[in-house]
Parts: C-alpha cells; structure tokens; sequence
C-alpha cells in the first residue's frame, strides 16, 4: 500500500462525532439532576412559603385542611437514624464476608458464595419487605424485642417501649441485610485489589493471615472500604418498600425516633405511605414533594461526606498511597 | 567492584561454630549435614510444580554463609520459584507443590513440624519493587516486624531501628525524618527502607528477588553497596536479571535453565571459565 492510500483510509469524522456524542452523554446528567431539583422545588413551592424554614425544623404532621401544619423533622432523623443503624449492623458483617471470600475461603467455595451475595443484592426490596412483615419481625419480636425490653426496658430509655415488631429497630435490622450484599460485595473487590506484594511484605516478617490482614490489607483498603460502606448508606437513606412496611408509620411528634421499639417513619416511607391521600389542591402535597426535596439533599449531603472522609482518609500520610 | 571470593573462603574458616538449632526437634543431624557447617543452606533435590506444571527440578546447592549467592537465568527459568521456597513464601501460592529439602542450620524448613510462620520469621525477603507499608512512617515500616514479634520497648525498638538502618545504608539520609511517610521516600530509598525493615528481624538468610530491577542506576549501585556491605553478617541469596550486577556482587552463582540449575560454582568461574557451553552462551549474552 502507498503512503497515500494510507492516509486516505483515515477517518476523522467518527472522532468528532464520538466527542460530540461523548459530551451530550455526560450533559444528559446534568440535566436530569436540574430538571428534578427543578421539579421538586416548583411542586413544594407552597410548602417553603407557608412554613419556611419551620418545614425542616417542625415536628408538627397535620394534614386537615383549613389547620395544615407540616414538619420533616422526625422524618429525617428516622432516615438517619434507621440509615446509621443499619449500618452499623451491616459493616462489620460485610467486611467479615468481604474478609472471608478474599483471605480465607478456598477457590471452591469462592466462587459460589461470591455469586450468592450478588444474587442477595439483585432480590427486588419488596420480598424483603414481605419477609419482614411476615416472618422476621415475629421471630425477631419473640426472640430478641421481648426479652430486651424486659431485660433492659425500666433502665435505658432506648429499650422502654414495649415491642411490637413493626418499629426502628426491626425497619434497620432488615435494612442491613438489605445493603450487606451490596457492601460486602464491593469491598471483596477492594480486598481483592490489594497488591499482592503488599502482602508479601507482611508474611515475610513472619505475619499470621490476621496479622497481614491488620497491617498490610486493612490500611491499605481502607478509603475504598469506607467507600463501599457510603455506598450501603445511600442505598438504606433511599430504600422505601422494606421500611415503609416495617417502620410502623408514626407520624408527627411521636414519630421522631427516642427508642429501638418505637414506631417511626423515614422520608422516604412516609411518602410512600401518604402519596395517595394527599390532593394535590392542598399544602399536603406540596408538603410530600418538600419531604423528596430534603431526602434528595440527604443523600446529597451523605455523597459530599463521603468524599471528604474518603480524601482526608487517603491524605492523613502525605502523598496517600500512590504506586511505587 | 572485582569478586571477593576471599571473603567467602574466609568466612567458611571463621565459621567453626556448631549451627544454631532453634525450634530444636529433638533429631541429631545427620554426618553429612554436620560436615556441611560452612554451608548456611543446603538444597537437596528440590523440585517445585505449579498445579501439576514443573517449574524447578532436581535442585542440588550448597549455599556458603556470611556470602552472596546469585541465581541468573533467562525470564521463567525457575529462579525466583528457587528463591520463595526457601522462606516457605510458595504455601500461598496456589497448587504450588513442593518436594525435596532445603535445610538451615540442620533443620529441613519443609519437615512438617516446622510452622512456616516461625520460618518466615528468620528469613528476610526483599521483592522486586519496594513494597513499604503506605500508610506507615518510615519508623513504623521498620518496627512492623518486630512488633509482630512482640517488642514493645521503645528504647529497644529505637536502638533496632538505627541499627537497621544504618546497615541499609539509610539512616544518614532519613534520622531527621523517621516520622515522615515512608511512600514520600524515592524508589531507591524505599527499597533500602525494605531491606532495614527486613534486617530488623534479624534474619539468617536474607533473600533478594531483583532487588535493584525497578531502579535507576544510581539507586542500583547503592543496593549493590548496602549487599557488599551485608554479606558481612548475613547470608544472601540474590535474584537477578542482571549478568553484571550477579558479577558484581556475588561470590558464587548458580545459572538456571528451563527448571534446571545448570551449573553453579564460584562466580569468577561461572562468568569466565564456565565448564557448561549453555552457561557460556548465556553469559556471554548470546541468549537471555
């Protein structure tokens, strides 16, 4: 082939579609994120005009027309609360798996467990739900609810509600296991990423595989396994069917979460709950999209946290893990 | 820097003393390991299969003590597989089986009471490419392995810590400075900071795989110094790619071939008067 012919055969056209397509893909998300900001502010207009800051702060839920008062406030702190709990429970455990599947289980078993924990994360919220509502939280009731609160009920305020399985705690409990596949399942990639020649360095000093895992694995994985744990908090703050049927759906000032057996309700299950109720000629709709627009700054506020947990975790050594 | 077979000959005199017996199994060793006492590590028909693929067969060496031993040898030949069984490294492998001997100080590291948690603990490694602990000062690098071992005293980890350094070749350039991240120091230093990390275990048998291989040539003739420098007081066995930096170093070297330890002897006669034609081709780089 001649040099000529060569240079015929180029095409460059494809590489400023492929620019062009590229930048409308990336605009795209921006616009949705603006066009949803958008939406929720517009349809909770009335809401922020009425009740003002008040909305965020109040505790009030009354959504008789004529003596309308609303306030997020036990929402927000039942979705945080129910969140951090669940979370709580789910980390460990997730990194106990995540520990196993990387360090210590045989590729035989590997291979299958691994498959088994994707396939937990890919089981639609409403069987959870479902299972919750009919089966767990009996068992969990009889089981652990009733002999706690017997137990420790007349001395730590959290226990002092009597138990009646649809309340915080059993919402988290399911909640967790809910975000163990999703966390779990991240941070055996992250393990897994770890460098073998890291750990090479801690067995060559004669390190146990707990030893390796303490100082070579765990420092090194860190940021990425506070990041897997971000990402199973996103998914608790969000989740709504689970919750919505465990949660116990309080609403008002009884609603704000004092104790594990209390009813509650999270943002996002008290919208699920009302939606249908709410005309949208009133101040409760409005009242219910103002709810979506905090659980969206919520989360958003959670992805910012995360980042900054996650750089200040990488820069505490200066220069943070870079290659060699 | 010329050979110093010297200092090997001189080292296999000086050495009269009966070979530590720690983890003491209660065997008397045999005639012909007692004979063998200016040896550090024997290898007695070692052969290493990954997954039911040979890598090294039939692996007879005699490693002297307080001298450098060099393993040079075309890319899979079996040299690095030689070197990690040596601290039992291949159990982590997967369907890496290994058969055959290797004894230290009488003691067959494969015999099964041996814990090679234990072993590892006596065998200093140094990998191709600095590997420090990230998040960890350049301190606390160095204190790892003695920590593991149960060394709380801060006086005594001080004392270890510039002492290892200081036979890394590291301390001048790092004492004002321990608490900095180890990741902030150079390639070169990092990888010396490995070495003092390994020294302060105190080992018997310091292994090197490539040590110098992810280095420029600066920071390559400081490792080679610090290992001239090292065969003083230990046992090195060192893997390389590098024809001349085995000549540099090195007093004897072994050359393998395709699983095969090819010929091994003193190094001067390894690179001048081979007895094998394979051996001389090699060297004298009409292969590699």
């Amino acid at each position: 082939m001649s040099r000529d012919l060569l240079a015929k055969k180029r095409n460059f056209h494809w590489d400023s579609i492929f620019k062009i397509a590229a930048t409308c893909a990336g605009a795209f998300v921006l616009l949705i994120i603006v066009l949803i900001f958008g939406q929720l502010l517009s349809d909770s207009w009335l809401i922020w005009e009425k009740e003002g800051l008040a909305f965020v702060t109040g505790d009030r839920w009354n959504p008789v027309e004529g003596r309308e008062s609303f306030g997020a406030l036990p929402y927000i702190a039942g979705t945080l609360v129910t969140s951090l709990i669940a979370l709580c429970i789910a980390v460990p455990l997730s990194i106990g798996i995540a520990m196993f599947l990387s360090e210590i289980a045989p590729t035989r078993i590997r291979e299958p467990i691994s498959f088994v924990v994707e396939l937990l994360a890919a089981v639609p919220s409403i069987i959870y739900g479902l299972w919750g509502l009919f089966t767990f939280r009996i068992v969990f009731k009889d089981w652990f609810e009733s002999p706690t609160h017997e137990a420790l009920g007349e001395h730590i305020f959290l226990f002092r509600d009597a138990p009646f399985g649809l309340d915080i705690l059993t919402a988290s409990v399911v909640l967790a296991i809910m975000i163990i596949p999703t966390i779990s399942a991240v941070s055996r990639e992250i393990l897994l990423a770890v460098p073998a020649i890291q750990r090479e360095a801690a067995y060559m000093l004669g390190a146990t595989k707990w030893e390796v895992f303490r100082m070579s694995v765990l420092p090194y994985a860190k940021s990425g396994l506070i990041g897997a744990s971000i990402l199973g908090l996103g998914r608790a703050v969000g989740e709504t069917m689970a919750v919505t049927m465990l949660i116990g759906n309080a609403v008002g000032p009884k609603a704000f979460p004092f104790g594990f057996f209390q009813q509650g309700n999270s943002l996002a299950s008290i919208i699920a709950n009302e939606f249908n109720e709410a005309s949208p000629v009133s101040l409760y709709f409005p009242a219910l999209i103002g709810l979506g627009l905090i659980l969206l700054f919520v989360s958003l506020g959670i992805n910012v946290c995360a980042h900054l947990i996650i750089r200040r975790v990488t820069n505490a050594h200066e220069g943070g893990i870079k290659g060699f | 820097m010329e050979i110093n077979a010297l200092d090997v000959l001189n080292a296999m005199k000086k050495d009269e003393q009966p070979p530590t017996k720690r983890n003491e199994p209660g065997k008397k060793m045999t005639n012909d390991i007692a004979s063998n006492k200016e040896y550090k590590v024997l290898i007695e028909n070692l052969a290493v299969s990954y997954s039911g693929k040979t890598a090294i067969k039939d692996i007879n060496m005699k490693i002297p003590d307080k001298a450098v031993t060099a393993l040079i040898g075309p890319s899979g030949c079996g040299k690095t597989t030689l070197l990690r069984t040596i601290n039992r490294m291949h159990d982590l492998t997967k369907g890496a089986e290994v058969t055959g001997k290797i004894i230290i100080d009488g003691e067959n590291v494969y015999d099964s009471y041996i814990n090679p948690i234990l072993q590892r603990r006596k065998i200093g490694m140094v990998f191709q490419k600095p590997n420090p602990f990230p998040t960890m000062s350049i301190w606390d690098n160095v204190a790892a392995g003695l920590k593991l071992n149960g060394v709380k005293d801060k006086s005594i980890l001080n004392e270890i810590i510039e002492d290892s350094l200081k036979m890394a070749y590291l301390w001048d350039e790092v004492k004002d400075e321990l608490k900095k991240p180890a990741v902030a120091l150079s390639g070169g230093q990092q990888q010396r900071l490995c070495i003092a990390r390994a020294l302060a275990i105190q080992p018997e048998v310091l292994l090197m795989d490539e040590p110098a291989s992810a280095l420029d040539p600066i920071a390559t003739q400081k490792i080679e110094q610090t290992i001239i420098e090292l065969k003083k007081h230990y046992t090195i066995i060192i893997v390389t790619h590098n024809m001349q930096q085995a000549l540099r170093v090195s007093d004897r070297t072994g050359f393998m071939y395709l699983g095969d330890l090819v010929e091994y002897d003193k190094t001067e006669k390894i690179f001048k008067n081979p007895e094998k034609e394979l051996t001389a081709n090699y060297v004298q780089g009409r292969f590699g």
